[in-house]
């Protein structure tokens, strides 16, 4: 059980560092909130899946089942919920600058 | 092997404070606001689990639902602002 659960603690942590990777580098909100939902969502539900591989059967089995599923519904209604606000206010959608066309000037 | 989660968790939420505070606009800093918040509720669980107390994981529940009710609290309140944004 001890090397399943470690299995999915390495997973969440790959995920949050890409994550976090992601939040920082990317040039617009509606792409950071992409990179934000992916290491909110994956890594965390790896934690909490690792962990209940470490508790095993019994009451505190049933409190992280609890949680998982009330996370598991409420991460995607939240990231949802910033980007309807984003749109809604007028976050302008980022685009790449396109390259300057190489065109002679005509000197008559 | 929990502790080295706990403490590559605290480093990451502190990685994930930066875009909260230089967030250009407000959505920015919601973004970071619900990552830091879905970090800190992994935290509460893997200190539970480590200390097997089953009290704290009461307490993960409480902060993962007030996590939620703030985004929504602070979308409602920051829309409609579009000069302060």
């Amino acid at each position: 059980m001890n090397i399943v659960a470690g299995v999915f603690f390495g997973l969440g942590v790959i995920f949050s560092i890409m994550g976090n990777i992601g939040v920082l580098l990317f040039p617009d909100a509606y792409t950071r909130l992409q990179a934000s939902s992916t290491c909110s969502t994956t890594s965390v539900l790896s934690f909490l899946i690792g962990c209940m591989f470490i508790t095993g059967w019994g009451p505190m089995f049933g409190r992280l089942l609890a949680i998982t599923l009330f996370f598991f519904v409420t991460s995607p209604i939240s990231a949802h919920i910033i980007a309807r606000f984003a749109w809604k206010n007028g976050v302008v959608a980022w685009r790449r600058i396109s390259p300057p066309r190489k065109r002679e000037p005509s000197n008559g | 092997m929990l502790v080295w989660v706990i403490r590559f968790l605290v480093v990451s939420l502190v990685f994930s404070m930066i875009r909260v505070v230089i967030g250009p606009t407000v959505a920015d800093r919601m973004i970071g606001l619900n990552m830091v918040a879905a970090q800190t509720l992994a935290l509460l669980v893997t200190i539970s689990v480590s200390m097997e107390r089953s009290v704290y994981l009461d307490v993960a529940l409480v902060y993962d639902i007030f996590g939620f009710l703030g985004i929504l609290v602070m979308a409602r309140y920051f829309s409609g602002r579009k000069g302060e944004l």
